[in-house]
């Protein structure tokens, strides 16, 4: 306890020296704490909104379509039979086909996606009702980033060209019947979604899907021909990412602590050698040199302390006011799920770890120059002799 | 007694019955017959513009020009071809392009580039991507079938083309794995080369349009040396493909028509 009284007596009597290491190292804890919150509450988000927009609770792929392979999609398609339709009847699956096809917005030639899905379905918050067809017009519905490149709006009309299954060409116009706001890039990049039915008579495929979504955990492995993939299968590529990032972050926070760390130790260093006859006067009055190592150990560590304290008084209010604004970042065409908006999201567990490892490395960093007080002499530490 | 007066009458009305019923039948043996003999003559017209345009080998110069939004680019070549099955062309200019190799064999295409020294197949969903960004697919340059084969045709008008008198085909498919279901040809009626091409998709939408001029008489049949494809949807002039010099029926080489031509 004496160790303590004295640090903080210690470190408050340095001043502004202290002050300055203290308002460093606390920024470095608020900025890894952001970050992590921040990449936290963007996975939370990715995970969510592809969970709603594009995979449901698991897919059922056609045993040859491949989600990163484009060639696999013209012969990755069939027949919704058996166990698979009585799911799909009870509105457990959704099916979903998918063509290649060519658009033409204002006469420029695009390669999309053309996806057909149930208007009726409810497992996706995919806005498919929209796709209900009035009159002879097909309706058709885009992303809001597909409507950026192609430069297409509500009510347009534009001119699809595909080939059915035997590779005949046709082609006809569709109505956009609605842009929709998602952040899953993967229902929207490239994309022109319409009625499965009338995907599925124009490409002379009745009944087919080229996977189903399912909307129940109930379903967890394979399905007759179709390949269950489950959640974490299909948000892998959000995980590596985030994975990837947070990976990415730790130089920069590694950097902003050895900053503050290196003042601490320089701190030490100089506290050391300036208070020599103070460490000998503590030797003198009967402390072990290991009690005389902690004393100045904790005095160092003490920073940590004041920091996490300075970085929880404005620390706090800044991250609470963050999660209820968020931090807008605009349209995201990085073809990854994040949202315009992120909210960050700081668990227990990552404050308590940060918290920890800031408190830990100050804890090393004031150790390593302490250890020498052990080496010391305590006449010559008495006499204040350079040692 | 009995009055023979409505029997009468129903024996006048089933003669005229017989009569209408008889003319009827006659008039569509003839529609048949003019359509049979239609068909005959659209499908004799065909295969004279096949016997015209095909040969058994031929060797051509030929530059090709792109036609983009702001500017345009062309390209030389050299093939050679094997009647409609075996083709093998060597880009000469542009710079970028130069060495790059291309060799058909039946229904496989490969193409080396010199800058990756590599030789790739092309197929499936491959086919049918642009050749180097023109208005043709890798696609249209394997359709090797005989459109007698796949098409049924008929005679559906004339019309003169820049002077010339044409006769118009259309062209049906007869089977499913077509990529074009329909075609419209104007073949010159006295030449037998078609002078337009358009393309058809299933539902009617045109889709391409070829126009063939600069008919010119080489070795002794008329050929066109100037066609321009033209992808109709899209914007653009579309793809202007010009013969600078054709030779028909050489002694070509074996080893032309090899994988091993496209490496040397």
């Amino acid at each position: 306890m004496i160790a303590f009284k004295l640090a903080f007596r210690n470190l408050l009597g340095a001043g502004l020296r202290t002050w300055l290491i203290v308002a460093v190292l606390s920024f470095a804890y608020v900025v890894i704490l952001f970050y992590n919150g921040m990449l936290s509450g963007w996975d939370r988000q990715g995970r969510r909104d592809t969970k709603e927009w594009e995979i449901g609770q698991g897919q059922l792929w056609h045993s040859a379509y491949d989600k990163y392979d484009l060639f696999s999609i013209q012969d990755a398609h069939g027949p919704v039979v058996g166990e698979a339709k009585k799911f799909t009847d009870k509105g457990k699956l959704t099916p979903v086909l998918i063509v290649q096809a060519t658009a033409y917005p204002q006469g420029r030639m695009q390669g999309v996606l053309l996806k057909g899905i149930n208007p009726d379905q409810q497992i996706l918050k995919f806005p498919s009702s929209m796709l209900h067809q009035d009159g002879q017009e097909i309706n058709a519905l885009i992303g809001k980033r597909m409507a950026l490149t192609t430069r297409l709006n509500k009510g347009d009309k534009v001119l699809i060209r595909w080939r059915d299954k035997d590779g005949t060409f046709d082609a006809l116009e569709v109505k956009i019947a609605d842009v929709f706001n998602c952040n899953v890039p993967a229902v929207d990049n490239g994309q022109i979604w319409i009625d499965l039915n009338t995907l599925q008579k124009m490409m002379d495929l009745p009944g087919e899907a080229t996977l189903l979504v399912s909307g129940t955990d109930e379903i967890n492995e394979n399905v007759g021909p179709w390949i269950y993939k489950d959640t974490e299968f299909l948000l892998a590529e959000l995980n590596q990412i985030i994975h990837a990032k947070k990976g990415g972050s730790m130089v920069m926070q590694a950097m902003l602590l050895i900053i503050a760390l290196l003042a601490i130790f320089d701190t030490q260093i100089l506290s050391i050698f300036r208070r020599q006859k103070e460490i000998g006067t503590y030797i003198a009055l009967g402390m072990t040199r290991a009690q005389v190592v902690g004393i100045f150990t904790v005095e160092g560590a003490t920073h940590s302390i004041l920091a996490t304290i300075l970085g929880a008084l404005y620390g706090i209010p800044l991250f609470l006011w963050l999660g209820i604004k968020g931090i807008t970042f605009g349209v995201d065409d990085m073809g990854i799920t994040m949202a315009e908006t992120i909210y960050p999201y700081y668990s227990i567990g990552l404050i308590i770890t940060t918290t920890l490892f800031v408190i830990l490395s100050a804890t090393i960093m004031s150790y390593l120059p302490a250890r020498r007080i052990s080496r010391m002499k305590p006449t010559d530490a008495l006499k204040g002799k350079i040692q | 007694m009995v009055s023979i007066k409505p029997i009468r009458d129903l024996i006048i009305i089933v003669n005229q019955r017989t009569e209408i019923m008889k003319r009827i039948f006659l008039i569509l043996i003839g529609i048949l017959i003019a359509l049979t003999m239609n068909a005959q003559d659209a499908k004799a017209i065909l295969q004279k513009v096949d016997d015209n345009m095909s040969s058994r080998n031929r060797v051509f110069e030929s530059t090709m020009t792109i036609h983009g939004k702001r500017s345009s680019r062309t390209i030389t070549s050299r093939s050679y071809a094997e009647g409609e099955k075996q083709s093998f062309t060597e880009y000469l200019s542009p710079a970028r392009d130069q060495g790059t190799k291309m060799l058909k064999l039946k229904d496989q295409l490969w193409i080396y580039s010199p800058a990756s020294d590599r030789t790739i197949q092309i197929s499936g969903h491959l086919l049918r991507q642009s050749v180097m960004g023109s208005d043709l697919s890798y696609e249209d340059m394997m359709e090797d079938r005989k459109l007698t084969d796949v098409y049924g045709v008929k005679i559906v008008g004339v019309e003169t083309i820049e002077g010339r008198k044409t006769t118009i085909l259309e062209l049906i498919a007869v089977l499913d794995d077509v990529a074009y279901y329909k075609r419209k040809m104007w073949i010159d009626a006295e030449r037998f080369i078609p002078l337009k091409e358009e393309l058809y998709a299933k539902g009617g939408q045109l889709l391409k349009r070829t126009t063939l001029t600069d008919v010119k008489q080489l070795q002794g049949r008329w050929f066109p040396t100037t066609i321009v494809y033209k992808d109709m949807l899209k914007e653009g002039k579309g793809t202007e493909f010009k013969i600078t010099g054709i030779k028909f029926d050489q002694e070509l080489p074996a080893y032309i028509f090899t994988k091993a031509a496209l490496k040397k």
